[in-house]
């Protein structure tokens, strides 16, 4: 399996960027299709797991089969292992409820790691 | 043609030279004028008008992107806006390159609807979601990339 820094110059891990409050145009907008937004975004890592819950199944393929979630994890939230995680996760092919479970344990065990460690 | 405020009060004549460039600008007066039974002289003073009062804004050329072999992406993208912001997001919008025309339009909910056109559907997507998204005010959009052009034409509708 390729590392995700083969595709993505990443930074460092810093729990603090992590868990920051992003500006608008750095948040995440959540679409179903090419050019078809949901009205639903997530401008922290907090709220995103919060969407997780409840936006569709086809906006969760269609962003982790784009890479569109472990690029702006690991390009804006900077959480290099997070964006490894979720790249591990497009990696088993995973579709319908059992990608929402997976995708919602792996991004809060590692939001609560970070609040640990903070 | 006559001028009442804002508004100008065409003839039928400027309706059929305004008709008559829309079909080919690059026709001379004199073939104008000869279409339309008139002096050249008529056409020549009537045209002159048209562009002083602004109705004629410009002359542009209608490209062939497939023969130009310009391969772009052409989408409809309707935007939903809260009534609040509509106008701010209209005015946004149309700041963008990637958008050719905006248009609001009230059906159930206020919407703008804007022709975009981006290098692939993947720069189309990008644009979309790093710039249009992000804008204060919109709800929701519904992107149509367009597969096959059957007309298009801008051509007036003459008020009878």
């Amino acid at each position: 399996m390729p590392e995700i820094e083969a595709s993505h110059p990443l930074p460092s891990s810093s729990p603090s960027q992590t868990l920051k409050k992003l500006p608008r145009e750095k948040a995440f907008y959540f679409f179903t299709s090419i050019g078809n937004y949901t009205g639903e975004s997530a401008a922290s890592l907090e709220e995103f797991l919060e969407k997780i819950k409840g936006v569709s199944i086809k906006s969760l393929e269609f962003h982790l089969y784009r890479e569109d979630f472990e690029k702006w994890i690991a390009q804006t939230l900077e959480d290099k292992e997070l964006a490894q995680e979720i790249q591990n996760l497009r990696n088993m092919n995973l579709s319908g409820d059992n990608l929402r479970d997976q995708i919602y344990l792996t991004v809060s065990k590692r939001y609560e790691k970070i609040k640990h460690e903070l | 043609m006559r001028i009442k405020g804002q508004a100008t009060d065409l003839d039928d004549l400027d309706w059929k030279i305004l008709q008559a460039l829309q079909e080919n600008a690059r026709w001379t007066y004199t073939e104008i004028g000869r279409r339309l039974g008139v002096a050249h002289s008529t056409v020549y003073e009537r045209i002159r008008r048209l562009e002083h009062h602004g109705i004629i804004k410009k002359y542009t050329a209608v490209v062939d992107f497939e023969k130009a072999d310009l391969r772009q992406v052409t989408a409809i993208m309707t935007v939903f806006t809260d009534p609040k912001e509509s106008e701010n997001v209209a005015a946004k919008l149309s700041e963008f390159k990637e958008v050719l025309e905006v248009f609001t339009s009230l059906s159930e909910e206020l919407l703008i609807i804007a022709k975009v056109v981006a290098e692939d559907p993947d720069k189309l997507h990008s644009f979309i979601a790093q710039s249009v998204a992000p804008l204060e005010g919109v709800l929701r959009i519904r992107t149509s990339i367009i597969t096959r052009k059957y007309k298009e034409h801008n051509f007036i509708v003459k008020r009878s």
